[in-house]
C-alpha cells in the first residue's frame, strides 16, 4: 500500500510540475498576472508530492518491505537502521527519486524566499524549474522505477555494497546531490532572463545567493566524498581523478567562476552574456555528470547498475534542458548589451582572468574525461587518462590562479593600478617565498609541493593583509580599526574567510607529498618504528558486527615513551555481499593523522601498512571553512534586501 | 553576425557531444561500442617481446609451458581494488597469475599488495609503461590469457568479476590447460 502511494504521489508530482511548467511560463509571456500568481502554489504542491513519493520509498526500506524489488536488491534486515535509511539514496532508481525530490526543493525554496523577486521573472524562474523537473520525474516513472513490486517476495534483502555502508558517505549524495541540483536555480535565472530580454545588477543580485548556497553545498560535498576515499578506501589517497570525482569538480570549478563573474554583473552590469553562458554551462555540467555516469558511458566505481536504453532516455533529456537552453542563449543572448566597461587592470579584470583560468581548468577536465571515448568513437583508438595526465595540466594552471587570488580583491573597480596592491602584499610574497624554499631547503619537498605551499602562505597572508587594508591596521589607532572590523559587510569576511579555506586546502594538499608510510609484518607485542612513532602490536581478535565479522589488531602508538594513542584497524567480511572491506583507523591531532590499515595474516603476526600524514585533516578543514565563507556571505544583508515595493506592502500589513 | 555565430558556438558544440553520446549509445546496445575495450590485436598472436624488472620480475620467454594470466594493475587504480578478491579466487584454484604493474612506484605497488592481497606468483614493474604500450592495454586493470606456447587467447578490460571468470575464462582455461 504505501509503495503504490509513493507511486501515486509520484505520477501527481509529473502533473503539478507539468502545470508548473506551462502555466506560469504562459502567463509570463501573456502577462496574465493571476497565471504568474500559480507558480508559487505549483512548486510547493510539487514539493510535497516528491517529499510524500521519497517518503514512501524511505518508509519500505526502513520497515525492510522486500516485496518492493528497489528494497529486496539493496537493503538488508540485518542492516542498521541509518543505512537503510541512507541506502535509499545509494542505488540507481533511488538516486534518481532523491534528485527530483531536490530539484523541487530548489522550486519550493524559490516560491518561498522569492517574494522579492518581480512577479515575471518569478514566475519565469519557477516555471523553468518545473520544465526541468518534470523530465527527470518523467524518467523516474517511465524508465526506473523504484517502487516495482516483486512476487514473491524474498526473504531477505541483498544488502548494500559494504564500502558505502559508512556514516561519512551517508551525507555525502544529500550534500552533494543539493549542489549539483542548487545550480539548477541560477540556470532557470539565467533561461529567465534571456526570456525577459533583460539583465541588469538586480538580476545579479539576485541570481548570487542561490549560486553561492549551492557552491557552498558542493563544496561541502565534494570534501566529503574525498574524505570517505582517504579512510573508508583506506590506502591513504583523497583523489583519483576518476570519472565521477571529475564530474563533481567540473561543476564546482564554472560555479566558483560563477560566483565571481554575477558579481561583476551586480557591481558593473559587465559580463552579462558570460555569466548567462556560465549560469547554463555549470547546471549543465552537474545534469551530465549526474547522468552520464548512469548510461555506462563513463565507467568508475562509483557507477550504479547501467542499461544504455535507460541511456538514450536521458541523452534525450539531457538534449532537451541543455540544447534547448543553449539554443535559447544564441537567440536572444545578442539582444544583452553590455554596459559597464572597465581597464583590465581592475577588479573586474582580476575576475575575468579568474574566470579564464577557471574554465580552462574544467577545460582541461573535460577534456581529460571525455577524450579516450571520442578517441574511441572517432579514430578506435583505445587510451585511457590518468592522474599523470590531470596532474601535469592542472596544476600548472592553478600555481597563476593562486598568484592572482591575492591580488584581486585589492584592486578597485572599474580602473586600478597594481602598484598600491603590490605595496600591500610585499611583505606576503616575502613570506611565501621563504615558506617556499624551506619546505624545499628542510623538507626537501619536490618543486610543485613547495610552489603550492608558497602559494598556501600567499593566500593566508593575501586575505589577512585585505582584511588589515580595509580596516586600516596600523595606520589609524587600534579602536578605530577595530570599529572599522565591525563595519565590515560579511561578504568580504566571506571572501577573505573562502580564500584562506582554499589556501588550508592547498597547504594539506601539498603536505600530503610529505607522508612517510611504511608497510611491516609484525607479530603481537612486536614494535614498528614509523615517521618517528613506535607502533607496538598488541594483539589481534575477533569481533561480530550487526551484519559482518571484523578481525581486529590493536596498535599502541607511542613517541619517545610517550604514550599517543590506540588504534584497532579492522577487516571486515560481509556475509551478505561477499565483500571484504578494510576499515582503516585514525587518530588526529590536526596536524597530523596517525593511519593504521590491518593487512593480511601470515605466520601468526600481521602485515600493517602504517601512515604518518602531515596537515592531511587540513585537506577537508580548508574545504569547511570556505563553505563557511560561502555562508557567511550569504548571510550578508546587501543578498536579502528586497525591492522597495515588498518592504513598503510588508509594513502595511497590521500587527 | 560575428558576434551571433561566437554566440551558436556553445550550442553546437553541444549538438555534436550529443550526437557523438548517441552514436556511442547506439553501439554500445548492439555490442559494437565498448568503453571498457574491443578485442585486442593480439589475440591469436606471440606475446610481444620484453623483460621488465621486479623482485624477481619476469620476461616474455618465461610465459610458456602452462596457462598463465598476465594482469596490469596499479595502486592508484580504483577499479583494481575491485578486482583484488576476484584475483585471489582464480589463484586459489591453481592457476598462475603474473602481475605487471604499470605506471606505479614499487613501494606504492608493494603496499597495494599488502592492503589488498598478493594474488601474484611474480610482480613486474613497468614505470614507463613501455610494454603496456606494446600490449595494446588500454587501461588499469586489464588481463590477458597466455597459452602454454606463449600465444595470448584472451584479453578482458576492466576489473574481472564472478561473471566473466566463469562465463569467458574457466572455459578458456579448460581449452588450453
Amino acid at each position: 500500500m504505501i509503495p503504490e502511494l509513493g507511486h501515486f504521489a509520484l505520477a501527481l508530482a509529473v502533473a503539478l510540475g507539468l502545470a508548473q511548467a506551462i502555466l506560469p511560463l504562459w502567463g509570463a509571456y501573456r502577462r496574465d498576472a493571476r497565471l504568474m500568481e500559480a507558480a508559487p502554489a505549483l512548486a510547493v504542491g510539487q514539493f510535497v508530492a516528491m517529499a510524500i513519493s521519497f517518503g514512501a520509498l524511505a518508509w519500505s526500506a526502513v520497515v525492510s518491505d522486500f516485496s518492493v524489488l528497489n528494497i529486496a536488491e539493496n537493503s538488508n534486515s540485518m542492516e542498521p537502521l541509518i543505512y537503510k535509511i541512507t541506502g535509499t539514496w545509494g542505488n540507481h532508481e533511488g538516486s534518481i527519486l532523491f534528485w527530483c525530490l531536490i530539484l523541487t526543493v530548489c522550486g519550493a525554496a524559490v516560491a518561498a524566499f522569492g517574494g522579492n523577486l518581480p512577479s515575471s521573472l518569478r514566475a519565469r524562474v519557477i516555471g523553468v524549474l518545473g520544465a526541468a523537473g518534470v523530465g527527470f520525474q518523467l524518467f523516474a516513472l517511465l524508465e526506473s522505477d523504484p517502487f516495482v513490486r516483486l512476487s514473491p517476495a524474498p526473504l531477505d534483502g541483498r544488502d548494500m555494497n559494504p564500502l558505502l555502508q559508512d556514516p561519512g558517505l551517508a551525507m555525502h549524495p544529500p550534500i552533494l546531490y543539493t549542489g549539483y541540483v542548487g545550480f539548477a536555480v541560477p540556470f532557470a535565472f539565467a533561461v529567465a532572463a534571456l526570456l525577459e530580454g533583460r539583465i541588469d545588477a538586480a538580476w545579479g543580485r539576485w541570481v548570487r545567493p542561490w549560486t553561492l548556497a549551492a557552491w557552498c553545498f558542493l563544496t561541502g560535498g565534494i570534501a566529503l566524498g574525498s574524505w570517505w576515499a582517504y579512510y573508508e578506501l583506506g590506502w591513504g589517497g583523497f583523489w583519483f581523478w576518476d570519472p565521477v570525482e571529475n564530474a563533481s569538480l567540473l561543476p564546482w570549478l564554472t560555479g566558483t567562476a560563477l560566483l565571481h563573474s554575477a558579481l561583476v554583473v551586480e557591481k558593473r552590469e559587465a559580463l552579462k552574456v558570460w555569466t548567462v553562458l556560465l549560469a547554463i554551462g555549470t547546471f549543465s555540467l552537474s545534469l551530465s555528470g549526474t547522468f552520464l555516469v548512469r548510461s555506462g558511458i563513463l565507467n568508475s566505481v562509483h557507477a550504479f547498475a547501467n542499461d544504455p536504453a535507460r541511456g538514450v532516455f536521458i541523452l534525450a533529456l539531457l538534449g532537451l534542458v541543455i540544447g534547448g537552453s543553449l539554443l535559447l542563449f544564441a537567440l536572444r543572448a545578442p539582444a544583452l548589451a553590455a554596459t559597464g566597461i572597465f581597464a583590465p587592470v581592475s577588479r573586474e579584470g582580476a575576475l575575468v582572468l579568474n574566470n579564464i583560468l577557471l574554465c580552462s581548468i574544467a577545460a582541461v577536465v573535460l577534456t581529460g574525461t571525455t577524450y579516450p571515448l571520442f578517441a574511441d568513437l572517432l579514430l578506435g583508438e583505445k587510451l585511457s587518462v590518468g592522474a599523470p595526465f590531470f596532474n601535469a595540466t592542472v596544476f600548472p594552471l592553478a600555481i597563476p590562479l593562486f598568484a592572482a587570488m591575492s591580488f584581486g580583491p585589492m584592486l578597485a573597480w572599474k580602473r586600478a593600478a597594481l602598484a598600491p596592491a603590490l605595496m600591500k602584499l610585499w611583505w606576503a610574497a616575502l613570506v611565501a617565498a621563504a615558506v617556499g624554499l624551506l619546505a624545499a631547503g628542510v623538507l626537501r619537498a619536490a618543486l610543485l609541493p613547495a610552489l603550492a605551499l608558497a602559494a598556501s602562505a600567499w593566500l593566508i597572508l593575501g586575505a589577512f593583509a585585505d582584511i588589515a587594508a580595509r580596516i586600516a591596521l596600523f595606520r589609524l589607532p587600534l579602536p578605530a580599526s577595530l570599529r572599522r572590523l565591525t563595519g565590515l559587510s560579511r561578504s568580504s569576511f566571506g571572501t577573505t574567510l573562502a580564500h584562506a579555506g582554499l589556501s588550508i586546502t592547498i597547504a594539506g594538499i601539498a603536505a600530503m607529498s610529505l607522508a612517510q608510510s611504511a608497510i611491516v609484518l609484525v607479530h603481537p607485542g612486536e614494535v614498528a618504528h614509523v615517521g618517528g612513532y613506535d607502533w607496538q602490536l598488541v594483539d589481534l581478535h575477533d569481533r561480530a558486527g550487526p551484519n559482518y565479522a571484523a578481525r581486529v589488531a590493536t596498535i599502541r602508538i607511542s613517541r619517545a615513551g610517550h604514550p599517543v594513542t590506540v588504534l584497532a584497524p579492522e577487516r571486515r567480511s560481509f556475509p551478505v555481499q561477499q565483500i571484504n572491506t578494510t576499515e582503516a583507523k585514525i587518530s588526529t591531532n590536526l596536524l597530523r593523522d596517525l593511519y593504521a590499515v590491518l593487512g593480511e595474516e601470515r605466520d601468526g603476526g600481521a602485515v600493517l601498512r602504517l601512515h604518518v600524514n602531515p596537515l592531511a585533516p587540513w585537506i577537508w578543514l580548508g574545504a569547511l571553512v570556505m563553505a563557511c565563507g560561502g555562508l557567511i556571505s550569504l548571510a550578508d544583508r546587501r543578498l536579502r534586501v528586497g525591492a522597495p515595493s515588498r518592504r513598503r506592502a510588508g509594513s502595511a500589513v497590521p500587527a | 553576425m560575428n558576434r551571433r555565430l561566437i554566440l551558436l558556438a556553445p550550442f553546437a558544440a553541444v549538438l555534436v557531444a550529443g550526437v557523438g553520446f548517441l552514436a556511442m549509445l547506439e553501439r554500445e546496445q548492439e555490442g559494437k561500442f565498448d568503453p571498457r575495450g574491443v578485442p585486442s590485436m593480439l589475440i591469436g598472436k606471440p606475446v610481444p617481446d620484453f623483460t621488465l624488472p621486479g623482485d624477481p620480475g619476469f620476461a616474455a620467454s618465461d610465459l610458456r609451458g602452462r596457462p598463465i594470466l598476465v594482469n596490469f594493475f596499479a595502486s592508484w587504480c580504483e577499479p583494481c581494488i575491485e578486482e583484488a578478491p576476484a584475483l585471489m579466487q582464480i589463484k586459489a584454484s591453481g592457476v598462475v597469475i603474473y602481475g605487471i604493474a604499470y605506471k606505479d612506484k614499487p613501494d606504492a605497488t608493494a603496499a597495494f599488495l599488502a592492503r589488498h592481497g598478493n594474488p601474484f606468483a611474480r610482480v613486474a614493474h613497468d614505470a614507463p609503461g613501455r610494454v603496456a604500450i606494446d600490449w595494446g592495454v588500454t587501461g588499469v586493470p586489464e588481463t590477458y590469457l597466455i597459452d602454454p606456447q606463449g600465444i595470448v587467447r584472451w584479453r578482458y578490460v576492466g576489473p574481472l568479476g564472478p561473471a566473466a571468470i566463469s562465463a569467458e575464462l574457466t572455459p578458456l582455461l579448460r581449452r588450453y590447460a
